[in-house]
């Protein structure tokens, strides 16, 4: 009753009934400094994030022309040397990946939503160990490459399958956490109207609760592999340096985007650092257009039960 | 003799037996239809039905349990054939968990548990030889809320044939049969191929009720089929329901008492039974008899409190 005794004056005639103002209209100290927290909040990692891209855009400006691109590195000319080969190495690396780890996540993703009985210990063992992967340091991931391709007798690691096993075992937990959200939010009357045609529960998982998932798996799965993009660490470790082709094959040497913008960040020549800035906005570009795309599928895929 | 006798394509082998009474033999009762008055409810003349149904599922002492939970107790029902049986009472006394039990739509619940036997034409569906899918293919279901799948018209009828690989000559010929009967032809023939959540609730539900017919069942459940719509789709899936009984043998759940009145040929009366110490529910046939007796004649009183609305 604050806000009666606060304004005894304001007109209250009985006709009108209620009273105007009131609390809805919160405009005291402690409100206001609450919001302006929240503002502070909100504009201090954009502001961060807009500082980084202007001056990296700006160190790079030098370098935005086709040359950036279309050249390989190079360590006689460093005002003309081109991430041709990271470029490339990176699509590679992303499309192997995705090969190798969309299926295996999807599958196991379905698996734990729909068939697994989680009142059995391994099924809710995998569940807890899905959730500690996500959050494994991604250098990690680079070691359990190395030896799983020792594993194979294979010592070379620096290729493009040692790199998408890595990288694919970093995004797995990621994609299977989003698309079993993405199996689950398919309702139940679905599954129901399904089964009760007589269509069997593998049918019912493959003919409607996949597909009615799809929007969101696709989603999900772009986000980790823009993750997996700019990852540099796992690559490292693999050996994974700077080479002046590009792949043609799974077996093939490569580099990568993030490797590339690495190694020329840690060159003294001035050139370097421009171009690493330049680099720097190419692989933002592709990040971007991966979440971008990921927004279109998830806005025009969305299905409205 | 009988009612049995419009069946053409009976599933299982059922003799229609002296069980039938006699003096009361079934008469075909179907009303000549005008053209469709879709906003006036049709009060049907009350037809007649033996006075023991001829059972085509049965359930003999059902008890279901949700883990600890006693959901159901000793249920003993018959449903006969090509009649519309009307499951009636208040929330939580058990009617849509007998219903989903006779489907074995309740196996999918983790923990459900059901004791007893269900019947269906004297084999027993929970009978470890026997595969849900079988059952499911003659025990076709009706949802509460209209649910068709995220497809095309066409391909929501032509969902269940498919993946029951039924036997259809054309399946062009299949879907137009399924929506002819589901009375949705006319609406939906200029646009098979859209999405059916382009329709409206009512069609939704029809299209459903396509859908279910399209596998050829030999029992339709029904779960409340008409509580999300408004009063026009409901009384058009009234009347749909009143000439599906001509092939079908319809079990309804309703919260609706004049629906069960207007519609089913028997109805069975449920309530719940509070657990003295836990507090729990468990439902319980009170009273299962012809319509025309449990709304003018009630057996019991717990029966007539509900009907005349003084609980429930």
């Amino acid at each position: 009753m604050a806000h009666l005794t606060q304004e005894p004056t304001r007109d209250e005639t009985p006709s009108s009934g209620l009273p105007r103002g009131g609390r809805s209209h919160e405009r005291n100290v402690a409100s206001l400094l609450f919001l302006g927290g929240l503002w502070f909040s909100l504009f201090f990692g954009i502001v961060v994030l807009v500082v980084l891209i202007a001056t990296t855009a700006i160190d790079g400006s030098a370098r935005f022309d086709s040359e950036l691109v279309t050249n390989y590195d190079s360590t006689l000319f460093p005002d003309a040397a081109g991430v041709r080969a990271a470029l490339v190495g990176t699509l590679w690396l992303m499309v192997t990946t995705a090969v190798m780890a969309v299926p295996i996540g999807i599958a196991a993703a379905v698996y734990l939503e729909e068939f697994a009985d989680n009142r059995r210990w391994y099924n809710r063992l995998i569940e807890v160990n899905l959730q500690n992967l996500a959050a494994v340091p991604s250098v990690i991931y680079g070691m359990l490459a190395v030896a799983v391709a020792a594993l194979f007798g294979s010592d070379t690691t620096n290729i493009v399958l040692v790199g998408a096993v890595a990288l694919g075992l970093l995004i797995l937990p990621v994609i299977i956490i989003s698309t079993r959200e993405a199996v689950r939010a398919v309702p139940r009357e679905i599954r129901e109207g399904s089964l009760a045609l007589g269509a069997t529960p593998i049918q019912t998982t493959w003919r409607q609760v996949v597909p009615s998932a799809i929007p969101g798996i696709s989603t999900g799965t772009i986000l980790a592999l823009s993750r997996a993009i700019g990852e540099a660490a796992p690559l490292l470790l693999l050996g994974v340096g700077t080479i002046l082709f590009t792949p043609n094959g799974i077996m093939s040497g490569f580099t990568a985007m993030p490797v590339q913008i690495y190694k020329w960040t840690a060159q003294s020549q001035e050139e370097y650092k421009i171009a690493a800035a330049a680099a720097i906005i190419v692989l933002m570009a592709m990040v971007l257009a991966l979440n971008g795309l990921a927004i279109y599928i998830r806005n025009h895929f969305q299905r409205r039960w | 003799m009988t009612s049995g006798s419009s069946q053409p394509r009976s599933a299982g082998a059922i003799t229609v037996s002296e069980q039938a009474d006699p003096l009361d033999p079934p008469v075909d009762t179907r009303e000549p239809r005008d053209a469709p008055t879709p906003v006036e409810i049709q009060q049907p003349e009350r037809r007649q039905v033996p006075d023991r149904p001829i059972p085509v599922m049965s359930c003999l002492d059902l008890n279901v349990f949700y883990g600890d939970f006693h959901a159901v107790h000793d249920v003993n029902l018959d449903f006969g054939r090509n009649e519309i049986t009307a499951l009636i009472g208040p929330s939580g006394c058990g009617k849509s968990t007998v219903l989903r039990c006779l489907n074995r739509l309740n196996d999918l619940v983790l923990g459900a548990r059901v004791e007893g036997r269900v019947t269906y034409h004297d084999v027993d569906i929970y009978d470890a030889q026997v595969d849900a899918i079988e059952v499911r293919r003659r025990v076709g279901m009706v949802f509460q809320k209209p649910n068709p799948f995220p497809k095309s018209i066409y391909d929501n009828v032509a969902y269940g044939p498919r993946v029951t690989g039924m036997d259809v000559d054309s399946m062009d010929g299949h879907v137009e049969q399924a929506l002819r009967d589901a009375a949705l032809w006319d609406e939906v023939k200029d646009k098979l191929g859209q999405s059916a959540y382009g329709l409206s609730g009512g069609q939704q539900q029809r299209l459903c009720i396509a859908r279910t017919i399209a596998t050829k069942p030999d029992v339709i459940l029904m779960d409340e089929p008409c509580s999300a719509l408004d009063p026009i789709a409901t009384a058009r899936i009234e009347d749909l329901m009143m000439e599906m009984r001509e092939q079908y043998t319809i079990i309804v759940v309703t919260h609706n008492m004049q629906q069960a009145a207007r519609v089913s040929d028997r109805t069975a009366f449920f309530t719940a039974r509070p657990d003295d110490t836990t507090g729990n529910r468990t439902g319980l046939l009170v009273e299962y008899a012809r319509t025309a007796k449990i709304f003018s004649n009630p057996g019991d009183e717990r029966t007539e409190a509900y009907i005349s609305g003084r609980f429930g």
